[in-house]
Parts: structure tokens; sequence; C-alpha cells
């Protein structure tokens, strides 16, 4: 009897606990339910917001124009095919000033204020080492179209991918047999005194001495600069190869600076096209860089075996064969790394659409699912080549190209394998938690 | 290179440095010494001058040296007109107090920074120069433009010194730095005077960026290392003192060449930013100063 009078007393604090949950778990529910449901009706219609970090101004203001372009003619394709999980994309565009500052304001302006899916499409490797850290905090998948080898190297964190662009690192280590074989030993470095010119510094200068070459001397010039003439005495006179790359508004200057310098005694030039993205290869002055070698990441003039995807690709963005705009054959573009958009959005639209992307609550899933890619052939979603994707280091792997200015033209002289640029893992983003 | 040949080119680079900052600087100058107006948005007239000598050039077509020609009548022209307009609208409605002319000459310069990044685009475009030779000494090339901009802006210079010792305006110009109050009650007409002496340094830094725009491109961002550099150039000078300015710019320019050639950029400016410092504690009137009234 006792513990028959015990037991419902103890069920029934055991039943109103219960009751209480189950209150609560339906009040909760009741407050949740309508707006998953308004949700659920959304799904159909409401469009994937991505927030496009883009250099409108600044010193990355030529490749912010071109890469809004490519990236506007990739969303264009994605929505007329459909979207993304039946959805429609919607880009997003936000000025970051190419300022590191500026930067993480907008990545914090996709997250909070304009809800956004993701942020995407950072260039300038100081913008995006200055964002990544907020992109992290704010748990915004961050898909960078950046080239510096700040996310392979585990600076960043594991919300930044960059999965639609190779980086610097296997960019010049798979530069440096063709320039120590074909060119000469002894190098002269002149690159930009930021991130991205230290890249190219380090990992040159020691794939080059793997080669059996030599770095003689490193001329860092601010990326600011304006004249160049008093960088070049710094160039030792046994110098075989000039290697420059340069970025900024003034590489038109420091390309022909260079030209009334050597005259024409110039030693053999190799270039990382950057010093001439966005410039006229006919521009008055230039003419000494015939016979010059420059990397490309794609191609700016259409080449004699052009494949189609290149050539769907060229004409989707708006491209003619000399790698000028169609309207104005004066504004050229910045063909080798705009691609890095339109391939990124695809990658995303892959990524979102094996995890069954939803919404923000996904977004870990998303991260994964571009984790597991590895391959991703040459077609219309990667016309730049073949990519291998390293989902422990959050990079990308690809062909590298190596042209010849040829009459005032880029001629391709030399494709290397995705083989020649991959390099140790130095870190495992996955092993982070999200 | 060896070292005779090294410091040659650096003379030269330092050469064209000093005659540019010379033109943009006696701008500066001007205007403090006849307005004592601190002119922040100085850089932004040089930066003007550029994207006009751009627009003109481009307008012209044709050979490059018409294009040029145009725009060195025409840039600095235009420049200066919109520097007395803001003059007249702004500066002029603040009775030229000294601390409000500096905030509203930091507004005018954002207002034609940020038009020009509307209107222009933040793209760097260049223009080229009316002439392309290159003269080949044995050791390294030099464009022969960069030459013509010293001889040019040397004549230059030679012209604003004339018009300042020599003609009515220059008396007037010169009545006006003196004592303003006097040359009003002499029957200067001093508010007319101001803005011509605005427009006139506006025109000075536009007319020295067209000179360097065939060598740099136009860009909207260009007008700060100017606008610090001829501050500099100023206060070594001597605020006010023409003569002043000028041998400022061509100690400063020279040392700036040189220092850049044989060491780096950055130290350059750190010696000449602390130059200033020094200048400002044991002579703060600047080399050829005078202390004003």
């Amino acid at each position: 009897m006792i513990i028959k009078k015990n037991k419902p007393v103890i069920e029934t604090r055991r039943n109103v606990l219960k009751t209480l949950a189950i209150g609560a778990g339906a009040a909760a529910g009741a407050s949740i339910l309508p707006g998953f449901v308004r949700y659920a009706q959304a799904q159909s219609s409401a469009p994937i917001k991505i927030g496009f970090q883009v250099h409108r101004t600044g010193i990355g203001a030529a490749y912010g124009r071109w890469y809004d372009r490519t990236t506007m003619a990739a969303a264009k394709l994605i929505n007329d095919n459909g979207g993304i999980n039946g959805r429609p994309v919607e880009i997003v565009a936000e000025d970051d000033g190419t300022d590191p500052k500026r930067g993480a304001e907008v990545v914090e302006k996709f997250a909070t204020q304009h809800n956004c899916d993701i942020g995407f499409g950072t260039l300038f490797s100081h913008v995006v080492i200055g964002s990544a850290p907020r992109a992290g905090e704010l748990k915004l998948p961050y898909f960078v179209v950046s080239e510096g080898h700040h996310v392979a190297s585990g600076m960043l964190n594991r919300y930044t991918l960059q999965p639609g662009i190779t980086d610097v690192k296997s960019q010049v280590q798979a530069m440096a047999p063709f320039v120590a074989s074909t060119l000469g030993k002894k190098v002269t470095m002149i690159f930009p005194d930021f991130a991205f010119g230290h890249d190219h510094r380090d990992y040159f200068s020691a794939a080059v001495e793997a080669q059996g070459g030599e770095v003689l001397a490193k001329i860092a010039i601010p990326p600011t600069e304006s004249s160049f003439t008093k960088y070049f005495p710094q160039i030792p006179s046994g110098t075989e190869v000039i290697y420059h790359v340069m970025v900024g508004p003034a590489v038109l200057t420091f390309v022909k600076e260079m030209g009334e310098f050597f005259g024409p005694n110039r030693p053999e030039i190799f270039g990382f096209i950057d010093s001439l993205e966005a410039v006229d290869l006919g521009s008055s002055g230039l003419e000494f860089l015939e016979g010059t070698y420059f990397w490309e990441g794609n191609p700016r003039y259409a080449q004699a075996d052009q494949s189609e995807h290149d050539k769907f690709y060229r004409e989707a963005v708006g491209v003619d064969d000399n790698g000028a705009s169609i309207s104005d054959p004066k504004d050229v573009s910045t063909y080798s790394h705009m691609f890095g958009c339109w391939e990124t959005l695809h990658i995303v639209k892959a990524g979102m659409e094996a995890a069954g992307y939803q919404g923000p609550a996904d977004r870990a899933k998303l991260i994964e699912a571009v984790e597991a890619m590895t391959d991703m052939p040459l077609s219309r979603e990667h016309p730049q080549g073949a990519k291998r994707f390293n989902g422990k280091t959050h990079q990308t792997f690809g062909h590298q190209y190596i042209s010849r200015v040829e009459s005032g033209r880029l001629v391709l002289a030399h494709t290397t394998s995705i083989e020649d640029t991959l390099y140790p893992d130095e870190t495992d983003y996955t092993t982070q938690s999200f | 290179m060896d070292l005779g040949p090294y410091l040659f080119l650096a003379s030269l680079e330092g050469a064209v440095t000093a005659a540019v900052l010379a033109l943009t600087a006696v701008g500066l100058s001007l205007v403090f010494g006849v307005m004592r107006v601190v002119n922040v948005a100085h850089g932004e007239f040089f930066m003007l001058g550029a994207v006009l000598a751009w627009w003109v050039a481009s307008l012209a077509g044709g050979h490059p040296a018409i294009g040029f020609a145009l725009a060195v009548l025409v840039a600095p022209v235009i420049a200066g007109a919109i520097a007395a307009a803001a003059d007249f609208i702004v500066l002029k409605r603040l009775d030229y107090d000294p601390e409000n002319t500096i905030v509203a000459t930091i507004g005018i310069l954002y207002i034609i920074q940020q038009t020009v990044l509307m209107t222009y685009g933040p793209d760097a475009r260049p223009v080229e120069a009316p002439f392309s030779y290159r003269i080949y000494f044995p050791w390294f090339g030099y464009s022969a433009y960069k030459l013509f901009v010293i001889a040019a802006a040397v004549a230059i210079l030679l012209g604003v010194w004339a018009i300042m010792a020599r003609t009515r305006i220059g008396l007037v110009l010169r009545a006006t730095q003196l004592d303003r109050e006097t040359a009003q009650a002499f029957g200067i007409p001093v508010e007319r005077v101001y803005a011509l002496v605005f427009g006139l340094g506006a025109g000075l830094a536009a007319l020295a960026a067209v000179l360097i725009v065939p060598i740099q491109q136009a860009h909207y961002l260009m007008g700060g290392d100017p606008l610090l550099l001829s501050f500099i150039v100023v206060i070594i000078g001597g605020l006010g003192s023409l003569s002043g300015t000028v041998v400022a710019a061509i100690i400063i320019g020279m040392s700036d060449g040189i220092i850049s050639v044989f060491f780096t950029p950055t130290l350059a400016k750190i010696i000449a930013t602390l130059l200033v410092a020094f200048i400002l504690v044991f002579r703060p009137t600047g080399l050829f100063g005078t202390r004003s009234a």
C-alpha cells in the first residue's frame, strides 16, 4: 500500500516532468514549426545568396571588374540550367576597396545583414588574410579565388576554401624547371612587397635552387609604387633571367620602364602575367617583350588547339580571341585569374547538390561535401583544365601554362602536368571542428 | 652596375622627381603664401590634371603629340577653373579661417576623388608620350621624355618667377601676400586675387601631372604621394617662400632619387619625413621662410 501510495506520487511527479517536457517541446515545436513551414514553402523559390566580395575600387579594380563579369556569367549559366537544388542563385556583390579592413566588414555584412549562404570571390591575398578569420568566426563558408598559398599553408580555417584556382607555391614550383633548363640558372626576382609577392619570393627561390639554379637578388617593390627605374640598378650584372611579377595600377609603367632600362641588351625575361593582366600587350613601349616568356593561369589568346570548353566559357563571359572584351578591344581581361570565379561557383553548386544543401544550417555539410571532392575533369564547368582538389588542405591543383610572346601575341609554349604542381600537405583542416 | 653610372641614373631619376615636385609644391606654397590656406586637396588637383590629360588625349586621337599638347593647354585651365570655383563656393564663405579651410579642403579632396572614381572609374589609364625616343647610355637606357620633363619644369618655373617678379599681376599677388588689408585699402580686389591664386596653384599641380602622366598613368588615387611630398617640401623650404620651395624640391627630389636607388624608396621617405621633423623643431620657419606677421 505504502509502495502503491508512493508510486503514484512518483509517477505523478514524473508525469508532471514528462508533461512539462512535452509541453516545452510542443511549445518549441510550435514556435519553430511555422518558421520551418515557411522555410519549407520558400525552399523551392528562395534564392541561394552568394556574397561576392569584389575589388571594385582600390588597387585590385581591374581584376574586380573581370571577376564581376565572370561571376555574373557563371551565375546566369547556373540559373539558366535550373539553379542549385532547384533554387536560383543570387549574387550579392559588395565592394571591399581591395582593403583588408573593409574586407572583414564585408564578410560580416554577408553573414549578418544580407543573410548570405556563403562568401565568395576574394582575390588579393592581404584582403583574404584580413577577411578569412572573420568568416571562420561567423561560420560562413568562404570560397576565395586568390592564388595565395595562405589557404594550403594552414594559416586560415576550416571555413575557408580555394577549390577553383591553384596557389602560387604550386605554380612557381612547376615553373622553376622550365626557367632553369630553358632560360638560365642565375635569376633575379622582382615582386610586390606583400603576402602574394612573398609567396613568389620564398617558393620560387626554393624551387629554382632545387633545380641547381641560384637567385642572385630579390627586389621587393611596394604594390602602390608608381615609378620603377630606381629599382632596376639593383639587378646584379651576372643575371641571366629576370623573374618578374607585379600587381597594382602601375604594372604597365613597371614593364615599360624595365624595357627602357635594358634597351636591346636585355637578359632573358620570365614574367608572371600578373605584371600585364588587364593590359594590352600591344601598348607602346612593350615591344621589347617579344621572345620573352610568361606564366599564364589560362591562355589569354585563343590557341590553335583551343578546347570547346574554353570557347564556350570565352563566349559566355564576353571575351574575344585576343582576351579582350567583345564590346571594347582595349578592355583587356584578367584571363589568367578570372576563370577561378567560374569554376568555384560550379564547385559550390556541385557541393550544395551533393550535400542536399537547404540553408545556413547545412553550411558544415557543404564544406564536408567540397572536402570530399577530388578529380575534376576538363569540362564546361572547368574550362581552364582538369583539377585535383585536396580536401585536407582546401586547395586545388591544376595545369599551368607557359607562353612566349610572338608577334605581340602570347603563344602557348609549354603546359605542365598536375603532378608538376603537387607538394606535401602542410595542414589538415578536416581535423578542425566546425 | 659600377658606382659612376649608378649615381648617374640615380641623379637622373632624382632630377625628374625634383622637377615635378617643384611644380606641384610651388602651387601649394603660392596658395599658402598669399591666402594662408593649407590646401589639403592639392594632390587631387594633381590627379585631376592627369585624368583630364587622359581625357583630352583620348578625344584628340591622331599623333600622341597632338593630344599631349592639347592636354598641356586644357587640363591645367579646367583644373584651375574648378579650384577657383571651389574657392568662390566654399573657402570664401569660411572667411579663409585657417582651421575651417583645412577641414573644407579635406572635404574637397574627397569630393574630387570620389567624383573621378564615379565618372572616370577605378582603372589606371596610360597617356602616350608625345615622343617615344630612348637614349642608350653604355650602361642603361633612358627615356628621352623624362629629360624633356625636367626641361619643361624648369621653363615653367622660370615663367612663374617672371610673373611674380616682373608683371603687374605678380605685384598684386605679392602685395596681397604681404598685407591683405592694406592691399584692399589700395584698391586691390582681394577676393578675386584669392580665386586667381587658388586656381593658379591647382593649375600648377595639374600641369605637373600632365607632364608626369605619360611616365606613370592616370589613376584616381594618385594624388596622395604628391600631396605628402609637397607638404614636406613646402615646410622645409619655408611656408610661402617660392624660392625656398624650389630649393627644397631639388633637395628632396634628388635625395629621394639617390637614396631610392642606392638603398630603398622607403628609407628615402623616412629620411624626408625626419628632415621635416628636425626643421620644425630647429627652424620652424623653414630654410628660406620669414616670420609671418
